[in-house]
Order: C-alpha cells, then structure tokens, then sequence
C-alpha cells in the first residue's frame, strides 16, 4: 500500500455543499477525499462519477473554496475507529472528540480539524482469550480488556475471510491501542498484525456473526405504555413520529436512562444542541441501577446537531449504528436511540436537489426507502460466533412536516420498523405524558403482561373513548349511567396507568414487576360491575380513586407507604 | 492585483452572473452601476461562471457594469459603538450616524461546539403569567411567536424586551413595516433603551436580499457580544418574510423546491440561524424570540412547522392573548423546579382544567345539560381568562401563583382536582367556612 501516489483533483464548481471535481486517474464512488484550500483540509465523500468529473458532499461549510483548488482522493470508504475507549465519548457525526475539539479549539467548531477517535496514549490492561495455534473467524476474540464495567473483547477484524490461526499473541499486560497485539495466518498463509483498533466503513453492517435471530424477548422500557401495550423487542426496532412539542425528545431521554439495556448509542442527529448539552450534564451524574455506575459510562453519544453541517448529518446516524454494532459483536444488547430520522432524510434530499436528481413525493429523494430500510434492517438479535447472544435495536424518532403521518418519510419508517409510537398532538396538549396513542399505535412484538389481559383493557378504553365520542353528541344527560361508568374508568385507567409523571423519581421509571403488579389490580377494577346512584357520584369515586393511585404511583415498590396506599385503594373499591 | 470583470452575461431575478477566475464561494463583490455601488455574494461557483446575489436587487444593472471582487465574504463592524445605532440589511446606517467600517468581522460563523454549552438555568422573567407560570422563558432559549397577521405581536416582543432583565437587545426586523419599524424605535427610546440596543432593519420597501442578511448580522453582532460576557437578548421579526426571501432565490436558482415552493434546506437555514442562541460556559448567553407568522393560521405551513422543529417550543398569539394549547416552552422544567415548590403542580392542573373547560364548552355550545361539575368548570374557565390569560395582566410570579390557588379554591374542593395532598396543605387558601 505504501507505493500508492495521491490521487489529485481540482475543483470545478461549488454550490452549498456540494463540490464538483475533475479528476485524472480514477475515483472510487463514496471514497473520502479533502479539498485542499491552504492549511485547511476539509473531509468530504464521492457521491458521483460522471466522466472525468464527480461530486462530493463536503462535510464542512464550503465557504471560500475556489475553483482550481486540490482535492486529495483518499481511496478510504467513510470509516470509524473501534476499539477501546468508545464508552462515555461525545463524538460529531465523523467521530472526532468534540471535548477534544473544545480543548483545542474552544468555543467553536473549527472547519477542518480532525482528531482521532480514540485515545492513543491510553493504556489498557490486555488478557489474552486464545493461544497460539487456534483457530479463529472474524469476530472472535483473540483477548479482553476492561473498559468501565464491562469486558471489552479485543476481536479478529470483521473483515478477514475463512480461518485463522494464531501466530503469536501478547501476554497478559499494559499496551497501548495501536501496539501489535497479535499476528494471525489466513487459510493462503498471508500474516495479519492484530491491534486493538480496527477501521470498519460505516454505511456497510457487520456481518461477523453466525446468524441473524428472531427478536422475541421484550426490551424492558420502565415505560408503562410502551412495555404493556406497544413493547419493543430486543434486537427489534420501533420508530416515535409526532408533531413538535409531543415529546419525541423527553421520550428518548427517558428510554436512554432507563432502559434495561447494556449499552445506548444516543445519535442526535439534526436536533437542537441544547437537548445533547442536558444530557452531558445529567448522564454522568445518574446512576445506572444495573451497575452502581454512572449512565455516562454505558452511553455514546453521537452529536451531528441542526447547525453543524449537513452532510456529516447524514453519516451520523451510520457512525451511531456502527458503533453499537461493534458492542453488540462483545455478546451486549445495545439500544440506539436516533433523534431525528426525519432531519436525515432531509440531508438526502439537500444533497438530492443539488445533483439534480428527479425528485419524488415531497422532493426526497427515491431511494428514500430503501436507504430508511437497510438503516432499520441493522438492529437485529445474532448468535455470535462463540455461540453468546448480542442485540442491537434501533429506535428512531420521526419528525412529520406539520405532524402529518403521511408524509414519506413516515410511512418509509412504519414499513420497516416492528412497533409503531405514534404521539398525539392532543394527548400532548393536555399535558398526557408519555403522549403515545394507546389505540392507533400498535406493535409486533410480545409484552411481559398477559396478552388477554392486555387485549381486554385495550377495548375498555376503546369502549371508554366511544362513549366519550357519543357524549359529545348527546351530552351528557343523554348517556346511560352504565355507558357512563364505562367512560370513566378507561379515563381512570389512562390517568394512573398509561400516563406517567416525569417528574417523579418513582413514577418516571416503573420496573416490570410492579408493572405486572400494578396492572392486575387495575384490569380487577376494570372489570369489575359498579354501581352508582348517579353520574356525579360516580364521577367522585373515580376521581377519589385516581388520587389515591396518583399518591401511590409515587410510592417506592413494597415499601410501607406502597402498601398503606394499596390497603386504602382496596377499601375504596370494596365500599363502593 | 484587483480585476476587474465588466461582462455581466444573465440576469435573472436578483442574481447575475459574471465569468470570472480565482473567485472564492461565498466572496463579496461591488457592481458599480450607474447609480452607485452595488454589493452582491457569490452563491454558486460553476467552471468560470460565478453567480452573485445583489444585495439591493438587480434593477437598473446593465450588462457593461463593472464587478471588483472584495476578497472577503460579507462582513459588520463590531464594537460598542453600535449601541443605540440603526442600521440596513446590508450593515449600513440607516439612521444618520456615520458609517461603521471598523473591526470587521464575518457574518454566519461556524456552530458552538456542544460540549461547550451550559444547561440554562436562568429563568426571565416578563410578568406576563402565560409565559411566566405555563412556559417560563429560559436564558438562552430560542422562541418563536407563532401569530397571525394582525395579532399584536410586535407589541407583545417590545414588552417583553422592556420588561426581561438583559444586558442588550439586538433586534432584526426583516419586512418590517415601516411602523412597526418606527414603533419599536420609539418604544425602546421611551424606555431609555435605545442606548442598549442595536437595530438592523429592513423594511417591506427594501430589496429582498437584504432581508436574508438581517439575522445573521444580528446573531454575528450578539455573538461577539455574548463571547464578552454579554446576556443579549436577538428580536427577529419576521422570520416568515426571511423565509420567503429564501424562496424568492432559490426558485431563481432554479432550485427544486420540496414544500410549497419553499427550498429542501429551508430547516437547515432556519437552524443555523436559531442554534446561534446559547449559554457560553464562562461567558455571556444570547436569547432569541421570533415573529412566525403564519400564513392562513396554518401551523402545518413549512415556516412554523420546520421552526417548531427547531425551537424550544412556541408561544402561540391568537385573539389577542398568549393561548395555553400548543404554547410550550422546552425549557421550562430547567427553571420552574427552583421557583416555589407548587408551581408545577399549578401549571399543571390549571391547564388540564382548562382544557376539561374548553370542552365543556364545546358542549354548552352544543346546548346540552350542564352538570354541576360542568358549571364549576365553566366558572373556573371564566376566571382563568381574566384573570391570568388577558395579556394585560402583569404581574410577577409569585403573585400570579397565589392567584392560581385563589381561583381553584374559589371554585372546587381539593380531592376534585387531584393535587398531591402534601401541596394542598401548604397552598390552599384556608377559608373561613
């Protein structure tokens, strides 16, 4: 590799950030190459051959690039590093360190200033898994070292083909990432230096694994809603469309805290800068409940905000994936959150409409699906190579032009995806948090709670908002005490079960068993016959009971007051 | 060496086109016409051909006009003698102070680097309740104010520009009229803050161009200004009229457009321009609130729904006061913990029984029979009204939460309502029955 001359070019014409380029030799399509303007060099991608002219997507603000200047055509795909120290990083959509770029920097972004991804001058302590003479496959780890609470595996490159046999491998001790680690032959004899970094492209999946499973245990959320009514499998995938203000964000950060996951990639793709500053500040200080640890330690963040540049926008959510990707290759389930996949759709159709493409609905381009759809088809449960499990799954947040589930971008998602979060406008008006539709959303996957159980509240509070519907029609007075009871309790049942306060460190976060707890009470109530004199009576006992229920929700699981609490809600309901 | 290019070969819309060697995107450039200079911004190179925007419109250029490149990008003059100054789109004087040609800096400068932001944790206080109690303004957040023509919203922005507690105002009117433009200068005059803020304006008359460099002169100004130490406040009004000017260009440019003719970066655009609002670590802040109108009430028209997308949230203006549906500030639960400990539970509960009043409302409208939980309902709305929601009330914070339980005892029992035992205790106006 080392007799290779540069690849040169020259600029031909610059128009946002698309760059045109006249080239001599050959390009490679999506190869990396800079333009050269003076000591700046800025990271752009080939998107487009056309004779001896092609187009980049500069990742960079484009301002000042004159025609004539030199592209450098680095015959590298867009890659990440992957290795140690990816744990509580904050990286740009190209993985460059953006607390690294502070200290360097300051205040600002500065156009052109890359830095590795991981430290280089870091050591780690090194224990070997395999001895010379085995044999390995791609993927498999040829040793371990410990980074924060887990086990980090040091693994043969995903990108060697057939066997392996270890040639030589360090013994256990302190080495930096770029040290040679180990040395293995393929199957034609050729050596491989093994270190503990690997470049992998990030618009290609990871395929190192023996094979792709069916995701059919539930990913726990601590969201009631979410878990008892539209849950998410591990290793499955879900998208959250809402109009703004519906609390697609508050979600995410939610579902990143608690989650019972080993490891979340949080990709904030294209969204406000503010809502990753909080998340800064609050992850380190939170305490994983799973490891006594703080959240930071469990969590990468990938940051490509709405006013950095757009291109490297769209490989931010491609970096995020690959990231948890690799994590899942060590046997750990990893949950990407990336918010918003709309503000990446929309980077495609930028760069679209700057190559002149034909456009499709709405202007995206018409490869929209299929990119949404191989970008959805890289979560996935897989046995590993050594026979251990590990899961990536990707929830998506979308951000519909005018909240309108129509659109492209929307329904490319709902094709894809296993379970379906559609937040409403309303319950977002009336302050309902989580905003999730109970009955328009729906999901593929299999919940903890009892299907029957769940099924049968799903049509009280189907039966409870048809009355609801009537009554608007024929007013109160018009309705039967008994359809009005009927109201009542799936107004009860979304009061205290499908709503959670966010506020509250109890009620934010409710593990499964309190759930299955909480929830068999609720479906006793619900079927159970009640009967009041009048409406307005019966309007009070529920109301009265909402509140007791609203103090219990804010009780510990099975702490004095927890039971205090549920002695009262019995009562309640046996002196009605 | 300076060139000079004296073949002008299309002109279309505000954009002409020149051949030119060794030109940078994004250049200035002068166009020295018949009468007078005109400035214009490269916007596409193509091969030799370089596309240039004119700031003040491509009326009266003849083809012969000679175009002298300026090296540098678009650039205003930064220093304290800005203060109490009026100025063009393009950083020119508007009122008839001298023009300002030193210290020059760039306009539209990179992003903050996130990881040297700071969480707000500084609420403004304006005294109006509907922002106050229900969607706390925050240091640093970034606003708009979704309103429909004819709504008092420039009012409503020179009050709370008057009344939050700023080291500066920096405001941008962009088709403003000349009014309104006229209103704003005697309104910060007559509360003897003209000398703290920094005006850029164009008005309806002016060319189109120029309003497309209204906000990022403002926020380029206000950033230096933060960088200093600076809490500085950017009123921009009226982003819709920047927007369409962004349409005005790129359909020229013969752009596709995605979305009612508007541009494909129309969020990207808009985003570079509001994530300029921030809290510097060790340094000052800049606060942003925008005019939106919307055209035809629409809030699903591109303009506010991609701003809505952007901000951290929206105050909704609609039949003259602050309306509690769809107005969200984002940033409210940064500061409203730290208030007084019932002021969530208060914005909270008020609102849910608003909306239950609306709909009761609705059914009153309808002519069904009011149940006595109806009536206390339409009571409550009532009072809400009046006494909280009329943009005439100004009042501070802990006075309008006093208020808040003053309405609710007036009108319901504790248990109705649902609010945490603990809280009513504390709050609930004891009465003498």
């Amino acid at each position: 590799m080392q007799d290779k001359i540069k690849r040169c070019g020259k600029v031909l014409g610059v128009n946002g950030n698309m760059v045109a380029v006249q080239f001599t030799d050959k390009v490679i399509q999506n190869e990396v190459a800079y333009v050269v303007m003076g000591d700046e060099r800025l990271k752009s991608e080939v998107i487009r051959v056309k004779g001896s002219r092609c187009d980049l997507q500069v990742f960079e603000d484009t301002i000042g690039i004159r025609i004539g200047d030199k592209v450098e055509f680095s015959g590298e795909l867009l890659s990440v590093e992957l290795g140690p120290g990816l744990l509580g990083q904050v990286y740009d959509g190209l993985q460059n360190p953006l607390s690294r770029l502070a200290e360097q920097h300051g205040f600002f972004l500065k156009r052109g200033s890359y830095l590795e991804a991981l430290d280089k001058e870091q050591t780690w302590e090194f224990t070997p898994e395999v001895k010379v003479g085995d044999k390995l496959r791609a993927g498999q780890q040829v040793g371990s070292v410990p980074e924060k609470v887990f086990k980090h595996k040091i693994m043969v490159p995903f990108d060697l083909k057939g066997t392996l046999e270890v040639v030589s491998i360090k013994d256990k001790g302190e080495y930096k990432i770029h040290d040679q680690m180990a040395v293995l032959k393929d199957e034609i004899d050729k050596e491989h230096v093994l270190t503990m970094v690997q470049n992998w492209p990030v618009k290609e999946p990871i395929k190192a694994y023996a094979e792709k499973c069916k995701p059919t245990e539930p990913l726990i959320s601590k969201i009631r809603i979410i878990d008892t009514f539209v849950p998410v499998a591990i290793g499955g995938t879900f998208c959250t469309p809402g109009p703004f203000g519906a609390g697609k964000t508050v979600l995410q950060h939610l579902l990143s805290r608690h989650a019972e996951v080993d490891i979340v990639v949080v990709a904030a793709c294209g969204e406000r800068a503010g809502e990753v500053v909080e998340i800064l500040e609050e992850f380190p200080e939170l305490i994983d409940p799973r490891t006594g640890k703080s959240l930071m330690e469990r969590t990468i963040i990938i940051c490509n905000t709405s006013s950095m540049p757009v291109a490297a926008r769209e490989s931010s959510v491609y970096t995020a994936v690959t990231l948890a990707e690799y994590y899942r290759q060590m046997g750990l389930n990893v949950l990407l959150l990336a918010d918003s996949t709309s503000r990446w759709a929309q980077a495609m159709r930028e760069m679209s409409g700057r190559l002149e493409e034909i456009p499709g609905e709405e202007a995206f381009p018409a490869y929209l699906e299929s990119r949404i759809a191989s970008f959805y088809e890289r979560a996935g449960l897989v046995k590993l190579r050594d026979g251990s499990m590990g899961s990536v799954t990707i929830g998506g947040a979308v951000s519909p032009a005018g909240g309108n589930f129509e659109e492209p971008v929307t329904q490319a998602t709902l094709k894809v995806v296993g379970a379906f979060h559609g937040l409403s406008r309303d319950r977002a008006n009336a302050r309902k948090y989580p905003a999730i539709d109970p009955l328009d959303s729906w999901s593929k996957y299999k919940s903890f709670i009892d299907a029957d159980k769940v099924a049968l509240s799903i049509s009280a509070l189907k039966r409870s908002q048809d009355v609801d519907q009537m009554m608007k029609v024929v007013g109160e007075e018009g309705t039967s005490i008994d359809d009005f009871v009927d109201y009542l309790k799936g107004d009860f049942f979304d009061d205290v079960y499908l709503q959670q306060n966010a506020f509250d460190k109890t009620d934010e976060a409710t593990a499964s068993e309190r759930q299955k707890y909480v929830f068999d009470i609720i479906s006793e109530i619900m079927d159970q016959d009640f009967s009041f004199d009048d409406k307005d009576s019966a309007r009070k006992f529920f109301q009265e009971l909402r509140q007791i229920f609203i103090n219990w929700n804010s009780c510990g699981f099975d702490t004095d007051e927890f039971k205090k609490q549920e002695e009262e809600i019995k009562n309640k309901i046996a002196n009605a | 060496m300076q060139k000079i290019y004296s073949q002008i070969i299309q002109i279309a819309g505000d954009v002409i086109t020149v051949e030119a060697e060794g030109i940078s995107y994004k250049e200035l450039a002068e166009v020295k016409t018949s009468r007078g200079i005109a400035l214009a911004q490269v916007i596409r190179l193509d091969g030799n051909k370089v596309y240039l925007q004119v700031l003040s419109g491509s009326r009266g250029i003849a083809t012969n006009d000679k175009v002298r490149f300026l090296k540098h990008p678009v650039q205003v003059s930064f220093s304290d003698n800005l203060l109490g100054r009026v100025f063009t789109g393009s950083g020119d004087s508007r009122d008839n102070g001298p023009a300002l040609r030193d210290n020059m800096i760039d306009i539209g400068g990179p992003s903050v680097n996130p990881t040297k932001r700071i969480v707000p944790k500084n609420m403004i206080r304006t005294g109006i309740p509907m922002i106050d109690i229900f969607n706390s303004l925050v240091e640093s957040q970034k606003l708009p104010i979704f309103s429909v023509a004819g709504e008092p919203y420039n009012p409503l922005l020179a009050r709370i520009a008057m009344q939050a507690e700023v080291d500066m105002i920096v405001l941008g009117g962009m088709g403003l009229k000349h009014d309104d433009y006229l209103f704003f200068k005697d309104t910060l005059e007559e509360h003897g803050a003209l000398s703290k803020s920094i005006l850029f304006v164009h008005t309806a008359s002016d060319p189109t161009v120029e309003c497309l460099l209204v906000p990022d002169m403002c926020l380029a100004v206000a950033e230096q200004f933060a960088l200093q130490g600076k809490k500085v406040l950017v009123l921009l009004t009226d982003m819709t009229n920047f927007c369409d000017s962004l349409k005005e260009i790129a359909i020229t440019m013969e752009q596709i457009p995605s979305n009612r003719g508007y541009p494909g970066d129309l969020y990207s655009q808009l985003a570079s321009r509001y994530e300029k609002a921030v809290d510097f670590s060790d340094a000052g802040s800049i606060t942003v609130l925008a005019v939106t109108t919307m055209p035809g009430d629409d809030v699903t028209h591109p303009v506010p729904d991609n701003t809505g997308y952007i901000t951290e949230g929206q105050f909704y203006l609609r039949d003259g006061h602050i309306e509690p549906f769809g107005s969200l500030s984002r940033l409210k639960q940064q500061v409203n913990g730290d208030t007084r400990s019932d002021h969530r539970t208060i914005m909270d509960r008020m609102i849910q029984l608003f909306a239950d009043y609306r709909e009761t409302k609705e059914k009153q409208s309808m002519g069904f029979q009011m149940s006595s939980w109806d009536k206390k309902l339409l009571d409550y709305g009532k009072r809400f009204e009046t006494d909280l929601m009329d943009l005439s009330v100004n009042i501070p914070l802990e006075q309008a939460l006093d208020l808040g339980w003053k309405i609710l005892s007036d009108i319901f029992e504790p248990t109705e309502i649902g609010i945490k035992e603990s809280l009513a205790k504390e709050y609930w106006p004891k009465q003498a029955a």
